[in-house]
């Protein structure tokens, strides 16, 4: 087994990275080449999600955390950066590690609040936190949010490598290179001591604080640590669409980060990433679908139905939870032992 | 295992799982239908686990094995509820009271439908609950509690009681009490008792059984197991004068 | 003087909704250990329901409005059974699922009022009553924040009722503290489940008829956005407890009123601050019951 699981990584590197070069086309599964803009444009979302359920996964598969106030820090990232850049003036180089860091401090606050509770008082907690957020967003006090029509990234300011159809490549790079930090990262934790008693903690945290472990210590740094991956997420994120949108900051985007991930399979290392890509793009084909003029010849239901992913992605998603909860990935590991 | 042994419970291979520990493990005894019998044993042996698994408060579900008889039908397959149906009387550890609700609100849920509330019974054997009938049980000091616990068992005419620790935490004089309406209970219907208080054993007499680590370490009487100071020492860490009277401890 | 009315009958009205919604809540989890993401779905389905129903009966008068009303609350308590019996009830025991499923449940269901109906809010037709203004205290108060508090004093007076003298009630109120032991008494409680279910759909439905009147529309995201205050309501409240959830409810319809009023709209953002002093403030776990 070990060296499958040294060459599957390896491979899915090798694809990932060969793909922008590559001229083929997978008919129904993508419109245009793999080298076309527009296929790399949901790839590329594809990764940053595949990023954000990995770190999100950290919290919930690995620690055991049900957070539902995930995308607060998300859209810490999205907003601030763009905020920063467009209303502020300041590079992107400056903006980014401002909001990544600002996220971090958010998380701190909000854990050692939320933290106070465990369990499903803690993902109500963190509900409530995240909804604050989108409130405030919405509102747009002073104008500095621009409320429900979103912000956009000034591209003045951007990195010209970055900006425009042409360099959609290269925000490809700049994702393919968040997803392996990402996972680097919450390799190393769980590699580490602390990575283990995390996994104490997910599975019996009485037990962890009767032998004299501060858990609230670990569950804090672990929320925070998450909490600034996210907040990364969100800078690519705002570069990659060109800004920031209140759906950043919806609850609606921790719910799609648990569907992936509980999708993919938790506590697994690609789990998440298998999950994310899935989710991912069936959302992005179905809303193709749904306004495409090639499927104008569709009766008005079935268009419907596809223009709300999340009708069939839900449904999708509770009858996973009935039939195999343990997720895609653990799929083949359920039939080995079936 | 059934009727004609004149047993009117039997458990057999009784084992429980919880995570990866073994709570208790193929434990196998028998209740007669008369008198009382004492699950004894040091703390963590299993006493409390094996009259949970007996009624199918399991730690975890699913982590139970072994059968459970009673009167020669098989209980084991059944929720909890169905088993209590069936003429089990629980008094838990710690009593567990429900503190929002008033002392005959606690007694008005034991009723069942179709079967008289033995009211006249409990209030005669515990006439405090009668005076107290409308005061939040939450209110009530330990040994009041205790008795509305009991009293819960009482109310429908159930065939055996399960009783755990019914003395625990309570003040000397209170142990008395409890003993004294226990030994009237019990000339009338089996008791299954779970109790550390040696003296209250000795005071209800009949059979014991003890466990240790989870095992059956020990079938007898009670006079039998008291008389031998070595053996108690050795089964309950406790010694006892083999000529020691009912007083308590 | 005049705003101050203005603004407590406008902030109990709120709080109305609040209770309604929490109502059911903090009873499904107090005793059957759900957290029913898709809670605010049973509101969606009674919001558009009673629409449909005024659509049918041109919502004109008085009479309508009632039996459109009960049409969302009985649509409402049909959703909750049906959810109750077949997606909570093969999961129980398995609390980390039952929230997985009623997340896909919340997001699937809002998708498929949005798929039926669009996602713009749809106009609520109301008996032009209900737009009259009372004049209380020289302030002018519209007709529908009273109905809401009415309404709502209604349904808290009967749901007290029920639980103090039914046997029912009884069960829940015990259960609510201590359901094991409820079954170590040899009562079915799964019955009683349904049973809350039931009456949490039923409220959640009228609230969601109600929320139209109050908001003069129906949209698909109504259910969530209020679902979340029904949320901070149940946890400040104390589950389980009607008494508790209606003055938490009102204690924060009221709060959230001021504070937007006096503080340039920042009230809703300050409930999320009382959610916070109040678990700062209370020592003990909140309801710590650790995922499976």
């Amino acid at each position: 087994m070990n060296r499958v699981s040294r060459v599957v990584p390896a491979a899915a590197i090798l694809l990932a990275v060969a793909l922008p070069y590559c001229a083929l086309t997978l008919p129904g599964v993508f419109d245009s080449p793999f080298n076309s803009a527009g296929t790399l444009q949901t790839l590329t979302l594809c990764l940053i999600f595949a990023g954000l359920a990995t770190g999100y996964d950290l919290l919930f598969g690995r620690t055991g955390m049900l957070s539902f106030g995930h995308a607060l820090f998300f859209a810490t990232g999205t907003y601030l950066t763009t905020i920063l850049v467009t209303r502020a003036g300041w590079s992107l180089w400056a903006a980014a590690p401002v909001a990544i860091l600002s996220a971090g401090a958010l998380a701190a606050a909000v854990g050692a609040i939320a933290l106070r509770t465990t369990g499903v008082a803690f993902a109500m907690v963190t509900l409530a936190f995240a909804q604050a957020g989108a409130i405030a967003i919405s509102r747009n006090p002073g104008g500095v949010t621009g409320g429900s029509d979103g912000l956009s990234l000034d591209p003045a300011r951007v990195p010209a490598a970055l900006v425009g159809v042409a360099n959609t490549v290269n925000l490809y790079w700049l994702a393919l290179a968040y997803l392996v930090l990402v996972m680097a990262v919450v390799g190393r934790v769980l590699a580490s001591p602390g990575g283990r008693v995390l996994t104490a903690i997910r599975d019996n945290e009485p037990r962890v604080r009767v032998l004299g472990v501060d858990t609230r210590y670990h569950k804090l740094a672990v929320f925070v640590l998450a909490a600034i991956l996210a907040a990364g997420g969100g800078v690519v994120y705002a570069v990659a669409v060109g800004g920031a949108s209140p759906r950043a900051a919806s609850t609606d985007l921790t719910l799609s980060l648990l569907i992936m991930v509980v999708l993919g399979g938790t506590g697994t290392r690609w789990g998440p990433v298998l999950g994310a890509v899935v989710y991912v793009y069936l959302d992005q084909r179905l809303t193709d679908l749904a306004s495409g003029a090639t499927t104008a010849d569709l009766p008005d239901w079935v268009r419907r139905i596809a223009g709300q992913p999340l009708l069939l992605l839900g449904t999708g998603f509770i009858l996973l939870v009935y039939l195999a909860p343990g997720g895609l990935s653990r799929i083949r590991h359920r039939a080995t032992r079936a | 295992m059934s009727g004609p042994t004149g047993q009117l419970l039997c458990v057999a291979g009784l084992t429980a799982r919880a995570a990866d520990r073994t709570l208790i493990d193929a434990v196998t005894f028998d209740v007669a239908a008369a008198g009382t019998t004492v699950l004894l044993g040091r703390n963590g042996a299993g006493k409390t686990t094996t009259m949970r698994a007996i009624l199918g408060l399991a730690p975890t579900a699913g982590a139970v094995t072994g059968a459970v008889t009673l009167d020669g039908e098989p209980i084991h397959h059944l929720p909890t509820h169905a088993r209590i149906r069936r003429g089990l009387g629980y008094v838990p550890e710690d009593r567990r009271v429900f503190p929002a609700l008033t002392v005959a609100e606690n007694l008005r849920l034991a009723e069942q439908s179709g079967i008289r509330p033995r009211y006249d019974l409990v209030y005669d054997l515990f006439p405090e609950l009668s005076a107290r009938a409308g005061q939040r049980a939450g209110t009530l000091s330990g040994g009041q509690q205790q008795m509305v616990a009991i009293g819960r068992a009482l109310l429908r005419d159930n065939r055996l009681l399960l009783i755990d620790e019914p003395t625990k935490g309570l003040a000397p004089r209170v142990v008395t009490q409890v003993a004294a309406a226990l030994e009237r209970i019990a000339t009338s219907v089996p008791i299954l008792l779970v109790e550390q208080n040696l003296a209250v054993v000795r005071r209800l007499a009949g059979d014991v059984i003890v466990l240790t680590d989870g095992h059956l370490a020990y079938t007898g009487t009670t006079t039998q197991l008291l008389q031998e100071p070595g053996l108690t020492r050795s089964l309950l860490g406790v010694a006892t004068s083999a000529t020691a009277t009912g007083a308590p401890s | 003087m005049s705003t101050l009315v203005l603004l407590t009958v406008t902030g109990l009205g709120l709080g109305a909704l609040y209770f309604l919604v929490a109502s059911g809540l903090s009873l499904v989890f107090g005793l059957a250990d759900v957290l029913n993401f898709a809670h605010g779905l049973f509101l969606s389905v009674g919001a558009y329901a009673a629409w449909w129903a005024t659509g049918r009966s041109g919502g004109t008068t008085v009479s309508g409005l009632a039996v459109a009303l009960a049409f969302g609350a009985a649509a409402g308590t049909a959703a909750a059974v049906a959810v109750e019996r077949i997606m909570i009830r093969p999961l129980y025991g398995r609390p980390a699922h039952q929230i997985l499923a009623t997340v896909g449940l919340s997001l699937a269901g809002v998708a498929a009022v949005q798929a039926a109906w669009g996602t713009d809010a749809r106009s609520f037709r109301q008996p032009a009553s209900t737009r009259n203004v009372w004049h209380i205290a020289g302030a002018a108060v519209p007709a529908n924040r009273l109905v809401l508090i009415a309404c709502a004093g209604i349904v808290l007076a009967a749901l007290a009722a029920l639980l103090r003298y039914s046997r029912f009630g009884l069960v829940v109120r015990a259960g609510v503290h201590d359901r094991e032991m409820v079954t170590a008494l040899g009562i079915d409680v799964r019955t009683s489940f349904t049973l809350v279910f039931a009456l949490a759909g039923a409220a959640a439905g009228l609230a969601g008829g109600l929320g139209g009147i109050y908001f003069g529309a129906v949209s698909p995201d109504q259910g969530s956005a209020l679902l979340i205050f029904a949320i901070i309501v149940v946890v400040v409240g104390g589950l389980g407890s009607i008494t508790g959830t209606a003055v938490a409810a009102a204690a924060i319809g009221l709060f959230q009123q001021y504070v937007n009023y006096y503080a340039l709209g920042l009230g809703d953002v300050c409930v999320i601050a009382v959610l916070a002093a109040v678990l700062l403030a209370r020592r003990e776990r909140v309801a710590g019951r650790v995922l499976a």
